[in-house]
């Protein structure tokens, strides 16, 4: 009892401690002073309203059927379930009171007026790249947002997440502000792209994996994220989301159009499909190009070893492949072609597909599970889509074609088991 | 520059879009993810509740389509297959289904009471003046197909999904614009009477060959509620 108390009393004081050394803010950083408001006004909202619909800032900040920019859209995580603050102009809910510095805080630091620090689903740790001219910009855009009187909804977090002060031992662990610097190694239209992707675009955000406390942990494993129910793939690997090996044109067709076909196959579904819809088919083509130019050039990681799992007896296995044969017979052959290939375009191959052979598995159990159209971008406006079969097929039966179309035409890659389907009923629909 | 840019990604992705087998190009190639729950062409669906979409007028398919996407009526499924695509394309899904034209099985009503369907046919075809309701024909049409521009037919839909509309009226789940008499009216109603109704509707054969009337028969019915 008295070893516990004593324990407890060393713990709080490691806590106190280190809130004391993190807070205040260590990493403030207030960069020149904005230009007078009104110059910023006439000038910046342009590039503006560029780079706030290419951060899809209304993604975030708009529920479906509500005001854009006035919040309140769900966020689930596994610390619990965010709910994205009111951006418009109104003074009582939304920022309408904040000054070009506050906004630039909030981008470059991470805290909002009265230093309330933000939680990271506000992805300041790309935002804290942008420039201050542009983060002025932006600022200036937003300032033409109607107020809307939207009341903000209070985060619904676990314990310890809602204790918002404990961000201050993260930032410490996670979090160096800082504007992109140029990589004088590169082109300008490299360090464009790279100043994009890292910064305004946050693609990190979710093609990323996180830590156990949400941070995104790139360096010391090379892997796609998990959110939002599905799977973002990594962009530093040429067997899930990488590029390294397309054209420019490929890459920049499947940002604006949500789909490309020919040499390489790319189609978005789930929240990039969003991305694509709201954001990139509006952007500029030299802005996208320079995307593609630096996502070309990103170094193709080790590959990640699988996580050992739990995984069908040897003698299942042929039953499990002659059942999906049937069911991709009698449901998937007609668009997808005999052999995984398909004699047009109105589906993409499953012969050698990524989607097919990622791991993890989530995606691809979506689509079946699911379905879902293409965006309906300008490029692509009559988008074909796949049908939903949850209304249908067992998860027996997902998981068995599943299973052999994994193991057929060249694709190599394990067994998906019903509870792998059943797991992937859960979330919402995105 | 840029515009060339653009330009030269447009061509290149038009080539690159190319569909080959010029026969899937259709519309019903479109529509194949609506019918694992709708029903083969629009019919009806597997489980019992999903409604028919074949044959109802376009507009109001078309209005409930941008409605799913844009937040003002919810289904999960629904929501998620229609967000991210133009009017225009949503537009040309509602219009296929809508100039379809199909036979449908009767339903059986056995096991509903005599006097529960004989109630429901008078409210569908005469209303109740007492009760202060119009007949479902005032505005679904004579034969209760619908009438254009934008008033859905009530036959050929399950009895539990007709149940979950009027609950879903009634809750202000769904809504319309104003005059919103669809509101005002199922919450005037008894649930005995929500399941007269709906068990006389859903029990009456489609009339083969006929679609929605021209015209909604007493458009000021609906002004006399309010």
């Amino acid at each position: 009892m008295k070893l516990r108390v004593t324990l407890l009393v060393v713990l709080l004081c490691v806590v106190a401690a280190a809130a004391v050394l993190f807070w205040p803010p260590r990493d403030r950083e207030i960069g020149e002073a904005p230009p007078s408001l009104s110059t910023a006004l006439l000038e910046g909202v342009p590039r503006g309203r560029a780079l706030v619909t290419l951060g899809d800032c209304e993604g975030c900040h708009t529920v479906r059927g509500g005001h854009p920019f006035a919040g309140g859209r769900s966020i689930p995580t596994p610390f619990g379930t965010f709910y994205s603050p009111n951006i418009t102009q109104d003074l009582q809910n939304g920022i309408g009171r904040w000054s070009a510095d506050d906004f630039w805080s909030a981008l470059h630091n991470g805290y909002a007026p009265g230093r309330k620090l933000l939680y990271p689903t506000f992805p300041y740790t790309n935002f804290t790249r942008i420039s201050r001219a542009d983060s002025d910009a932006m600022f200036a855009y937003l300032r033409t947002i109607a107020p809307v009187p939207a009341a903000n909804r209070e985060h619904h977090l676990k314990f310890p997440f809602n204790q918002r002060w404990l961000l201050a031992i993260w930032r410490g662990l996670f979090f160096t502000p800082g504007v992109y610097e140029p990589d004088t190694r590169h082109n300008a239209e490299w360090n464009r792209g790279a100043y994009l992707v890292q910064g305004v675009a946050h693609c990190s955000a979710c093609h990323e994996s996180r830590n156990a406390l949400g941070a995104v942990r790139s360096k010391d494993n090379p892997s796609g994220g998990l959110v939002l129910s599905w799977y973002a793939p990594t962009l530093s690997s040429s067997t899930e989301a990488g590029v390294q090996n397309w054209s420019e044109t490929d890459i920049v067709t499947l940002l604006r159009a949500g789909i490309v076909t020919g040499e390489h196959q790319g189609y978005t579904f789930g929240p990039m499909a969003e991305v694509v819809y709201e954001s990139l088919q509006q952007t500029d083509a030299a802005d996208l190009k320079a995307i593609a130019v630096y996502l070309k050039s990103l170094p193709e990681a080790a590959r990640k070893t699988e996580r050992a799992r739990v995984g069908l007896a040897p003698t299942a296995i042929p039953i499990v492949m002659s059942t999906g044969q049937q069911v991709y017979k009698d449901h998937c052959a007609r668009c997808h072609g005999d052999n995984g290939k398909p004699e047009s375009n109105v589906a993409p191959a499953l012969a050698n597909s990524r989607i097919v052979n990622m791991n993890p598995s989530i995606d691809a159990i979506r689509m079946v599970l699911y379905g879902g159209y293409a965006p309906g971008t300008q490029l692509n406006p009559r988008p074909f889509g796949m049908p939903p079969f949850y209304p249908t097929l067992s998860s027996e039966q997902i998981a068995s074609v599943l299973t052999y179309i994994r193991g057929s035409w060249g694709n190599g890659s394990s067994p998906i088991l019903p509870d792998d389907v059943e797991a992937g009923m859960t979330g919402p629909l995105w | 520059m840029r515009k060339t840019l653009g330009a030269l990604a447009v061509v290149l992705l038009a080539r690159s879009l190319t569909i080959h087998a010029a026969d899937l190009d259709t519309v019903e190639q479109r529509a194949l993810p609506c019918l694992p729950c709708h029903g083969k062409a629009g019919r009806a669906g597997p489980d019992g509740y999903y409604p028919r979409i074949a044959g109802k007028p376009a507009q109001y398919l078309l209005n409930q389509l941008i409605n799913f996407r844009d937040g003002r009526r919810w289904f999960p499924m629904m929501n998620y297959l229609t967000e991210r695509q133009p009017d225009a394309y949503l537009a040309e899904l509602a219009e296929y289904f809508s100039s379809q034209k199909l036979p449908y099985d009767s339903v059986s009503a056995a096991g509903v009471p005599e006097s529960t369907l004989a109630r429901g046919k008078v409210l569908a075809k005469d209303g109740d003046e007492a009760a202060d309701l119009p007949a479902c024909s005032a505005c679904h049409g004579d034969n209760l197909l619908g009438a254009l521009p934008a008033v859905p037919g009530l036959l050929g839909v399950s009895r539990s999904y007709l149940d979950a509309q009027l609950a879903a009226w009634r809750t202000d789940l769904r809504h319309a614009k104003p005059p919103d008499c669809m509101a005002t009216l199922a919450k005037r109603m008894t649930p005995a009477d929500i399941e007269a109704v709906t068990a006389w509707l859903a029990t009456q054969a489609v009339p083969e060959g006929m679609g929605p009337q021209e015209s909604v028969r007493s458009p000021g019915e609906c002004e006399k509620l309010k």
